[in-house]
């Protein structure tokens, strides 16, 4: 079995690195017919369109930055988390001598690149038990540049007019991305958590960038913000890389999390358009490579 | 597009203007956090020959070793803003003319492209593997033991590396105008219920 999950993980982290999933490729050639004839948007959306395919030709890792790994991992009860750590490292250090990932982990206190991706809280690791046999795994690369200009607010926010109701959300939204311009290498995706502390807004958030980028939250309200949020945001014209153009974000992923009394965070994951997801299942003998998330699947 | 060769000229550069694209020819360096720091703190002279009339690369790449050469494998740019203490006054130290970056600088860095006669070079951020396509081969790399893989100075030898200005060294910036209007237009939407 280890071996197995070896070779299971190495092949997510180079498929995540190397390639896009079916859904974020589609939306990169509408959001590139969208542009303006002639304009610098244009020009930008067709050359990124080209490095996909290149890297998915040469199987090389299309951005430099190979960003943070965060695994999700569902477990039957028979095989151990410990089992799928060592699992998840080695395929890490395997697949960083491979240049599938740039070693991209650095220590916090001294500045030495530990070389081969592992080191405290390196990658992120998620492992849940579940009923059932299957194995389900989700991966995600997200690179520094997106991760830098994800933010939380907390509302009320007089500044933006920003109440604790689902307008106050939509305003802090755009405010973020606003703040955001091109640097997180727009057009972005967006996954937001409304509410939870300050930890689990992040992590929630993280967690919607998993989901298909043409799918709808199933709380209608959520699913009408998540809609109004997309026009609003490519409404704000800032573009792919921030050139000015008509598409600034890909899709915006809405959930929400319980939260205190005291507490209103609206949390926004930013990721580039280089929305790098790998999900894979085991079932018994067999291995299988998925076009989307264990979640999607309803595992 | 515009055809530049390394090392360039002031007037050259002096001529380019937000919104042209431009394609470069010649060695560019690379230099991100911890080379910017360095080349502020302690001015190393082994860096000098290459930024004279030069360009620097934010960039960190990914690079596999085949004996005693190393081959690019992606080398896309990174966020530009996290320079912009340093920038202004590297470009004046070293008499660099361009950096090649994403996401744009500051009004420190833009009032240095100013006064030292320099551009800022926007490159497809993300586009890793196209853009390693221009690099014709690697000259050498300096400090990569003291800096690491990803922060060392590469010495990149490019052929029609392909950028576009968006600050120039007239003041001009694509950034400032994009964020006046989708401020601007924050602003609407806000109002709007």
């Amino acid at each position: 079995m280890t071996d197995r999950l070896k070779d299971t993980f190495l092949e997510m982290l180079r498929r995540a690195a190397t390639d896009l999933p079916p859904d974020v490729q589609l939306a990169l050639e509408r959001a590139h017919g969208k542009e303006e004839k002639g304009s610098t948007a244009k020009r930008a959306m067709a050359i990124l369109l080209e490095n996909v395919q290149l890297a998915r030709e040469q199987s090389r890792p299309m951005c430099q930055d190979t960003g943070t790994n965060t695994w999700w991992i569902h477990r039957p009860s028979d095989i151990p988390e410990k089992d799928l750590v060592q699992a998840v490292h080695e395929a890490t250090r395997r697949a960083t001598r491979l240049g599938y990932l740039r070693p991209n982990s650095v220590d916090s206190i001294t500045g030495k690149n530990s070389g081969d991706n592992i080191g405290l809280f390196h990658p992120v690791i998620h492992v849940h038990e579940v009923r059932g046999r299957d194995l389900a795994m989700d991966l995600l690369l997200k690179g520094g540049g997106c991760e830098n200009v994800s933010a939380q607010m907390a509302l009320p926010d007089v500044s933006i007019g920003a109440g604790r109701d689902l307008d106050g959300v939509r305003r802090a939204v755009l405010k973020m991305v606003d703040v955001a311009q091109g640097r997180g290498c727009a057009p972005g995706a967006l996954g937001v958590c409304i509410g939870g502390d300050r930890a689990t807004g992040f992590s929630v958030a993280k967690r919607q960038l998993m989901r298909q980028l043409d799918d709808a939250s199933p709380d209608p309200a959520l699913a009408r913000l998540e809609r109004r949020l997309v026009t609003e945001c490519n409404r704000l014209e800032i573009g792919p890389m921030g050139f000015g153009g008509r598409t600034t974000v890909l899709g915006v992923k809405i959930a929400a999390a319980h939260r205190l009394p005291a507490s209103f965070f609206v949390t926004m994951a930013y990721s580039c358009w280089s929305l790098r997801r790998a999900h894979a299942r085991i079932r018994g003998q067999k291995v299988t490579f998925l076009d989307r998330s264990f979640l999607a699947e309803g595992a | 597009m515009k055809r530049i060769d390394l090392p360039v000229d002031e007037k050259t550069i002096r001529g380019l203007r937000v919104g042209d694209e431009v394609s470069l020819h010649g060695v560019i360096v690379t230099a991100r956090d911890a080379a910017h720091k360095l080349m502020i703190e302690d001015r190393p002279d082994i860096v000098r020959p290459y930024l004279e009339g030069g360009v620097i690369y934010h960039c960190g790449p990914i690079m596999l070793r085949k004996g005693k050469t190393w081959s690019v494998v992606s080398a896309g740019p990174t966020t530009s803003i996290r320079e912009e203490p340093y920038e202004a006054d590297v470009m004046a130290e070293y008499g660099v003319r361009a950096v090649i970056g994403k996401g744009g600088m500051g009004p420190r860095t833009l009032a240095g492209l100013k006064a030292h006669g320099a551009v800022y070079l926007h490159a497809v951020g993300g586009a890793a593997v196209y853009l390693a396509g221009f690099v014709r081969r690697i000259r050498g790399v300096l400090m990569l033991e003291e800096l690491g893989l990803p922060e060392a100075f590469w010495l990149m030898e490019v052929d029609g590396f392909p950028a576009v200005v968006t600050m120039d060294s007239r003041g001009g910036s694509l950034h400032e105008k994009v964020r006046s209007g989708s401020s601007a237009c924050l602003d609407a939407l806000i109002q709007g219920r």
